[in-house]
């Protein structure tokens, strides 16, 4: 029960990750179709850009929060202006291809930026760990799991309540109705690559005190998330929360169940199965009702 | 148009110069002995190429200063392997065939080196890998040698300390690469000699963010000690995770962290944990009885006072390489196969990275001795007792 509950907490820590990362390329393929292979980039500018403001130029750490997701967003608004909208014939191919490069580009500058060395962070608060039936919860997980929760239920409410949010799921659903009803499409597509990326750095600030930032810890980070994307069902954000947690909760049991050198190939593994069974995912995005 | 004129006679004096200079060393080779060296001197592993290749420029000066060997002097042929296993055999074959050097020095990893093998068993030409991986030298191949210590000695020294503190039950956690591999396999071959049981085996990713899991299933074990045997980030998070856990179990990590970056990286959790070093990061605490305290202590003043910079823990390989080289040149008259039977018969020589006695069926000379455990107490190291 003690192993069983550890490896439940080691779950919903990553799971949490996986799921803010999972909504972020969501949310971004429902306004664009688009999947962007340099999400996880903006996760590992998230994390290093919190060692910049917090540890580097020692502000409080909410305004290194708010900071670090202004500027991680604001890179991901330049890369949608000069790499994506530029691209005289946007097809899918191309724009995926032009995220792969995007992804290589921006490990290059922050490798120059921040360096070779991988960085670590205190938690964000300094309360000891929780012992719950003799497994150890840690404060950050609480915090990863509180922010993740925010996150994901801010953005649900932006989605339900504000007539922007109603115009980006309109443009969702249908582009070109939405520009007959007068929804500036352009707009909407560079308001979600903002969200996104967003999201992205929301993932990468959570992480950096468990973990150790370096210039190279986006690239499995992202491949997670879209597999837990793709496991929940790719455009959807109840099927992005779901496909994290799963991914999470099964990596954690099966490094302790079975083989800690399996736990990679687990996620890879199930992204497979559902591309077989369901492609469309386990809330199938076609039938299920976007957000 | 005139700008590239300009270039053109730059580059035709360059060009000048530079076979200038080739006359002037095939006038002189009569007298010298020309040592090649090639080192990852940029790129991924400049860490060990850069201060490989100025120690190597130290000991020949070294050398030379004292009259060089047998009244020639030495001269060092060095080329950049840019970490790249093709470059590696490009400029090999350059130094056998152009430079026509007596012995090479280097390359600085393991993938160069057994690139290179091919090229120097066929040419017959003593070569000295200042690379740590044990496929260099076993099986043994009769023209190449090393000085680096290999994770055979690390995974002996770390056991050997845990027999000395009556541990039996371990469980080891490494990383899935071929450091961690390597040093695996090394850790489960060796355990029955030192009366060790491996009860527990996980391996962990080197990008992975969270290792509860595993040192969950190591606690389920009841080891009485965990080995994580791997190079940054990992086992810093895994630091974290043991203190975070409250383990309670003592944890040893291997030779791959030894350098003050895991320190800051695992900041309090790493207070307590023991591991194997070589001795050039301790060479202060050494004792005066240590043979090898003399050898580091000169080898670290002159490498401060020529290269005012402070000294690595891996300049060393090459440092002792040349000097090894130097005791097995005497009296050749640059033969290559002369040179090879030497370097066989080198014992005793105290070098950097330790002791080294070669013979015919040891082509790497060391022994568990070349490391020391240390400890981290107060956010430095302390010789394990």
């Amino acid at each position: 029960m003690q192993e069983f509950l550890q490896y439940f907490f080691s779950g919903i820590t990553n799971g949490a990750i996986y799921a803010v990362i999972a909504v972020g390329f969501s949310m971004l393929y429902n306004s664009t179709e688009l999947i962007n292979f340099a999400h996880g980039e903006f996760v590992m500018l998230g994390a290093l850009g919190l060692v910049t403001f917090w540890s580097g130029f020692k502000l409080p750490l909410p305004i290194a929060f708010i900071l670090t997701v202004i500027c991680v967003s604001g890179a991901g608004l330049l890369f949608e202006r000069l790499a994506i909208r530029t691209v005289s014939k946007p097809q899918p191919i191309v724009l995926v291809i032009i995220t792969v490069g995007a992804s290589i580009f921006l490990r290059g500058i922050a490798m120059s930026v921040w360096g070779k060395d991988a960085k670590g962070l205190p938690p964000f608060s300094d309360h000891s760990p929780l012992e719950i039936a003799k497994a150890t919860l840690l404060p950050q997980s609480l915090w990863i799991l509180g922010i993740s929760f925010l996150a994901v239920l801010g953005l649900y409410l932006f989605y339900q309540k504000t007539l922007t949010g109603k115009a980006m799921q309109a443009c969702a659903i249908n582009r070109r109705a939405a520009w007959l009803t007068g929804i500036p499409y352009q707009k909407m597509i560079s308001l979600a690559f903002l969200m996104s990326t967003g999201m992205g750095a929301v993932a990468g600030i959570i992480i950096a005190p468990i973990t150790l930032c370096s210039y190279d810890m986006g690239t499995m980070l992202g491949l997670k998330g879209f597999c837990a994307a793709m496991l929940g069902g790719l455009g959807s954000l109840w099927g992005a929360l779901l496909g994290g947690f799963l991914l999470g909760i099964l990596e954690a049991m099966g490094t302790g169940f079975f083989y800690s050198g399996l736990k990679d190939a687990i996620a890879f593994i199930l992204l497979l199965l559902i591309l077989y069974i369901r492609p469309g995912g386990i809330l199938g995005a076609k039938d299920a009702k976007r957000f | 148009m005139s700008a590239r004129k300009s270039n053109m006679v730059l580059g035709l004096a360059a060009l000048m110069m530079i076979s200038g200079l080739l006359f002037s060393s095939t006038g002189h080779a009569a007298e010298t002995y020309k040592i090649g060296g090639i080192f990852s001197v940029t790129g991924a592993s400049s860490f060990l190429g850069d201060p490989e290749k100025k120690s190597l420029e130290m000991a020949i000066e070294e050398i030379n200063a004292k009259g060089g060997i047998d009244g020639r002097k030495l001269e060092a042929v060095i080329y950049d392997t840019e970490d790249d296993p093709t470059k590696s055999v490009m400029h090999v074959s350059k130094l056998i065939s152009k430079d026509q050097v007596v012995a090479i020095i280097g390359p600085s990893t393991t993938p160069t080196t057994l690139a290179i093998i091919p090229s120097v068993e066929k040419e017959k030409v003593p070569l000295i890998s200042c690379a740590a991986g044990n496929a260099i030298t076993k099986p043994i191949k009769p023209y190449v040698f090393k000085t680096a210590q290999s994770d055979i000695l690390a995974a002996a020294c770390v056991y050997g300390f845990m027999k000395k503190q009556n541990i039996q039950k371990v469980g080891i956690l490494t990383v899935a690469n071929a450091f961690g591999e390597s040093g695996k396999e090394q850790l489960l071959k060796q355990a029955e000699k030192f009366g060790i049981q491996v009860v527990q085996s996980e391996s962990f990713g080197d990008k992975d963010t969270d290792m509860t899991a595993q040192l969950t299933k190591l606690r389920k074990a009841e080891p009485q000690a965990i080995i994580c045997w791997g190079t940054n980030p990992g086992p810093a998070v895994i630091a974290k995770n043991v203190k975070q856990l409250n383990l309670n179990i003592p944890l040893y990590q291997s030779h791959g962290v030894a350098s003050p970056k895991f320190i800051e990286l695992a900041g309090d959790a790493a207070e307590g944990i023991y591991l194997p070093t070589g001795k050039p990061l301790v060479a202060k605490l050494l004792p005066d009885s240590d043979p090898q305290k003399k050898v580091l202590m000169d080898y670290i003043k002159s490498y401060d006072a020529k290269y005012k910079s402070p000294v690595s823990g891996f300049g060393g390989y090459a440092y002792d390489a040349m000097q090894i080289l130097a005791k097995a040149l005497v009296g050749t008259n640059g033969d290559k196969q002369k040179i090879r039977d030497n370097l066989e018969k080198v014992t005793g020589h105290v070098g950097v990275s330790g002791t080294f006695n070669f013979s015919k069926d040891d082509h790497e000379g060391l022994s568990p001795d070349a490391f020391v455990m240390v400890q981290i107490k107060n956010k430095t190291w302390e010789l394990a007792k």
